[in-house]
């Protein structure tokens, strides 16, 4: 069925969606976790009924404004290429992933835009306690955006709660509670708000040390800063435990990711963990064919630990996976790939005796996708049909690596950042220590930084499958000319970057402009 | 409850909540009408940013309302979704870059060092008036007069038209095409009404108010003339009938006038709708002063009331709502492009919080629009567009 698909159209299509996914991610993050830092300031300016605390919160609101608008318009583009550029996609999984995105609609963005006029529009218009209220509302309705979308993400890793229907060839949901507490949907979605919360707290950590620096509004500084610094340290926590949780679901579903992500060709016991590495050659075509470390640094039996709870257990490698490992009870890629054959054969017979009124044959065939044996053996490897050659099925493994380490690296920095700025607003010394103040405003970046590696390791890592076992990239593709996507890439390529360029240079302007003076200091 | 509602009765209830969602969007489209008119109303700096400012609280909603009628179309009849947007691609794009420059225009217009300039920003909103509107309505038109595409046995669509899109609202060599845009240029002159409208209704300014008078008459001729136009000819017109026994499709003469006729309820409402629409215009311009800020509370429900029994036409009594000219067979119904019983049922219960929605916005809207937008408000310190 999907004989004659052109290699360049899928790329340049995943070239489009990751690009508008990641102008997405760029402004997302810190809409979710700003809004809660708002939330928490203004709520001690109603109960202390100091003006001052009003007049921080205010200066955050305004960039929130700022940073919320794009973030907006980035997410309506995302929302429609799935069925623009795949529309295969779309109609085969539709019945259990448009539901998320759906109830997201109805039940998080107008929560989100109803309220976010009353934040902004109604200071002097409603009383304190409503307007008090409405900016709570914003912050929880800007993560249960994420919720939906994270539970639709996650069901793509790990398929679960549906039934393949042969009638009209796609999987629909027998199981709406199934998909909403798989165990990869609640770690994605915890693991990904308490990343924008972590960067907000740096952003805003990293701000306001730009004003300590230039020796301006100190107080303002010094009250965000404990404010971020006290919320950036409570979630990086659960950041750093739901990230160690979410590495633990993809050892159990993802074997193939989490080998790639820790440069891992041979399995075995005891496996150590890379703190540090770097490869010796760039991208090896010949993909299993291992990639020698050119330096390493491993915490002994730390794999294995991490990836089952058992130092002694055996992690699967990249090889083991491909080639297959009888001993651990693993089967080979080709095997996966006859099996899947024989599951899309099965489909194609059984359309085949519709069209000739065979009715006897075709119940006979459809009772297969429903039989516990076919299911297990046959159908669940159905997307391994698709492919003739086990190497294609081995995703980026320095992409999936270096993205892992980057983000697990910078995770711990921020965690320091966080309790060394805490520990020196309390002896009231930390406007004095310039260094760490330049180091937070440069930590800004970083965060992005981090906060990107996490999708390009959780998008990258599951190549080449759009649905995990289930439907190849190459399968979901819209038919469309690739030229087309080529010019609506390059057309958001422009767009989004003045967008973006736009936004840096309004945002620059406004903090440099300073919190407004109007109430006490 | 909704479990023991069969398959084909949650495939109706979802059609009419995708249409009660498309007529709410078409109404809301006020805004986007009325960032068409801005230069026009306003001649001053201070009148053009106190209908930035009217039309900037609102214009979450149109796109929110865009976003959920997208997600929740995806939901109920996901092969609608797949054939058509990955089919007229062209069409879409064109309609949700118009979107994306919207987006950001209300925020970014005024503020110091935006990179881009005021004008552009301006720009930017009056080509998402225009443009979001006309294409809009273009798309809208085709589940009446049909596109090209085909749909294999594995339910995997295809477009047959090199334009994808492009060629339903440009291709002057066919009919239908004149059909498509009449109504894409109903809709782009229905805003601009109900943009004047609703500024007359939010904002406190006499001089403002009326000019708005003056575009609101001039709007009207057009408006029902393309109008007028598409609706004799969807009416006259052979419809795509579907024929539930054998799952096959065919052209009926007069099929959607049929529709009306056996559907007396959708015939009232549209009537009732369009009545509502010409009163409030009449009444604006016959008693101005004690009407026009009324008005809108007339005429908005009464565009909702025609686009929800237009599209209520399209896709019931046994109709296709989205028919292929290229393979008749291929046209999707609310039967074959569904979702599963299960996920329709799963979903109609999340559908029960949208009158739970409507309370919550209305109670916030009321909240911080009590007093009317005038030249006090807009020198007061605050967020301001
Ligand atoms: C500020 C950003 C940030 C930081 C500091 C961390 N993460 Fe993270 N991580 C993300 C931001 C992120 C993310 C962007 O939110 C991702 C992408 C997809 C997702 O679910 O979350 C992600 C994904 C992600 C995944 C892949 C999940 C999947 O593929 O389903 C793993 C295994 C981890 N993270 C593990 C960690 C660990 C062990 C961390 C410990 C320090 C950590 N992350 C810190
Ligand atoms: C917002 C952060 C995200 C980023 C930065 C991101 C990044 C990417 C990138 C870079 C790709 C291309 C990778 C490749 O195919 O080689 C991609 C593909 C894709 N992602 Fe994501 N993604 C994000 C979120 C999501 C979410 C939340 C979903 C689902 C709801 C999703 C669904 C997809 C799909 C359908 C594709 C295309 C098919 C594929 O290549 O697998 N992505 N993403
Ligand atoms: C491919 C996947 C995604 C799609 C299709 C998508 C879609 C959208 C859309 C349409 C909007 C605008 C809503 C409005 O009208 O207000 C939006 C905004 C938003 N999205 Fe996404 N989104 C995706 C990924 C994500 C992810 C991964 C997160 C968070 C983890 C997220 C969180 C949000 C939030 C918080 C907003 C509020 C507006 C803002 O931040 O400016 N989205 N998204």
């Amino acid at each position: 069925m999907i004989e004659s698909i052109d290699i360049g159209l899928v790329n340049w299509s995943r070239a489009q969606f990751g690009l508008t996914a990641m102008y997405h991610w760029l402004f997302v993050p810190l809409t979710l976790g700003l809004a809660f830092i708002m939330a928490i300031m203004e709520t001690i300016y109603v109960k202390t009924g100091d003006e001052h605390w009003k007049k921080v919160t205010r200066f955050w609101m305004k960039l929130f404004g700022i940073n919320f608008a794009i973030g907006v318009a980035t997410g309506l583009i995302l929302e429609f290429e799935f069925g623009t550029n795949w529309s295969n996609y779309s109609w085969f999984v539709g019945d259990i992933f448009g539901a998320p995105l759906a109830v997201e609609g109805i039940m998080a963005f107008f929560l989100e835009s109803t309220f976010v006029a009353v934040m902004f529009f109604g200071w002097n218009k409603v009383s304190k306690k409503f307007h008090l209220a409405s900016t709570w509302l914003v912050a929880v309705g800007a993560s249960l955006s994420a919720l939906w979308i994270l539970v639709a993400n996650a069901w793509m890793q790990n398929p679960v709660g549906m039934r393949f229907n042969p009638d009209t060839a796609r999987n629909e949901m027998v199981d709406f509670w199934a998909v909403l507490f798989s165990p990869t949907a609640i770690n994605k979605f915890l693991h990904t708000v308490t990343s924008g919360y972590v960067l907000a707290a740096v952003f805003v950590i990293g701000i306001s040390a730009w004003f300590m620096l230039k020796n301006r509004e100190m107080l303002f500084a010094k009250r965000s800063m404990l404010i971020a610094s006290i919320f950036g340290l409570v979630m990086g926590a659960f950041l750093i435990l739901t990230g160690d949780e979410s590495a633990r679901e993809v050892a159990r579903v993802q074997p193939m990711k989490f080998a790639a992500m820790e440069g891992l060709y041979e399995g075995r016991r005891n496996a150590p963990l890379v703190a540090i590495g770097l490869f010796a050659r760039p991208q090896d075509p010949d993909h299993p064919k291992q990639q020698e470390f050119l330096f390493k640094i491993e915490i002994p039996n730390m794999l294995s630990y991490m990836a089952f709870l058992d130092p002694n257990a055996f992690v699967p490698g990249i090889r083991d996976l491909v080639q297959g490992n009888e001993k651990h009870n693993i089967m080979s890629y080709s095997e996966k790939i006859e099996r899947g054959k024989i599951a899309i054969q099965t489909l194609k017979d059984y359309k085949q005796a519709v069209s000739e009124k065979n009715t006897e044959k075709a119940a006979l065939l459809a009772a297969q996708f429903d039989d516990a044996d076919f299911i297990d053996n046959y159908f669940r490897y159905f997307g391994y049909g698709f492919y003739d050659d086990p190497i294609a099925l081995v995703p980026g493994v320095p992409v999936s690596f270096y993205s892992f380490h980057v983000m697990v690296i910078l995770g711990v920095h921020f965690m320091i950042l966080f309790a060394l700025v805490l520990f020196l607003l309390f002896r009231n010394t930390l406007h004095t220590k310039r260094w760490i103040l330049w180091v937070a405003l440069f930590t800004i970046p970083l965060v992005y930084i981090a906060s990107m590696a996490g999708w390009m390791l959780a998008e990258f890592g599951r190549q080449p499958w759009v649905i995990q076992d289930l439907m190849p990239t190459i399968a979901a593709v819209s038919r469309i000319d690739k030229s087309a996507v080529q010019i609506t890439f390059w057309l958001f390529v422009v767009l989004f970057t003045a967008l973006l360029i736009a936004e840096i240079k309004i945002m620059a302007t406004q903090i440099r402009k300073g919190p407004k003076t109007e109430g006490g200091n | 409850m909704f479990e023991n509602l069969s398959h084909l009765a949650l495939q109706h209830y979802w059609w009419i909540i995708i249409s009660l969602l498309g007529s709410l969007l078409v109404f809301l489209l006020f805004v986007q009408g009325g960032q068409t008119l801005i230069y026009r109303l306003g001649r001053t700096e201070q009148e053009r940013t106190m209908i930035v400012n009217a039309l900037g609280r609102k214009w979450e909603f149109t796109f929110t309302t865009l976003v959920t009628f997208g997600g929740a179309f995806f939901a109920s009849f996901p092969l609608f979704y797949a054939a058509s947007f990955g089919g007229a691609y062209w069409v879409w794009m064109i309609i949700l870059v118009a979107f994306v420059i919207q987006a950001v225009s209300f925020e970014f217009r005024t503020k110091p060092n935006n990179f881009l300039g005021q004008k552009t920003y301006e720009t930017f909103l009056f080509v998402n008036g225009m443009v979001g509107t006309i294409f809009l309505g273009t798309a809208v038109a085709t589940f009446f007069t049909g596109s090209p595409f085909f749909v294999s046995e594995m339910n995997f669509s295809q477009w047959k038209s090199p334009f994808h899109g492009l060629e339903l609202a440009l291709d002057f060599g066919r009919y239908a095409t004149y059909i498509n845009l009449s109504l894409g240029l109903a809709v782009f002159f229905l805003a601009r009404i109900l943009g004047t409208l609703f500024l007359l209704n939010n904002i406190d300014d006499a001089i403002i108010n009326k000019r708005g008078l003056h575009v609101m008459l001039k709007n009207t001729l057009p408006f029902l003339f393309f109008f007028l136009f598409f609706l004799v000819n969807i009416l006259v017109r052979k419809g795509f009938a579907y024929d539930p026994a054998t799952g096959t499709v065919y052209l009926e003469p007069f099929k959607y006038l049929k529709n009306l006729l056996e559907m007396p309820v959708v015939l009232v409402i549209f009537l009732t709708g369009l009545v509502l629409v010409l009163i409030s215009l009449y009444k604006t311009w016959k008693s101005f002063d004690t009407f026009h800020s009324k008005a809108i509370w007339l005429a908005g429900p009464g565009a909702v009331m025609v686009v929800f029994a237009l599209l209520l036409t399209a896709g019931f009594n046994n109709t296709s709502f989205y028919p292929s000219t290229y393979d008749l067979q291929s046209s999707l119904t609310i039967q074959n492009a569904s979702s599963s019983k299960y996920t329709l049922t799963a979903m109609s219960y999340v559908s029960l919080m949208v009158p739970f929605v409507f309370a919550y916005i209305w109670y916030a809207w009321r909240a911080i629009s009590r007093k009317k937008i005038d030249k006090e408000e807009m020198e007061e310190e605050g967020h301001k567009y």
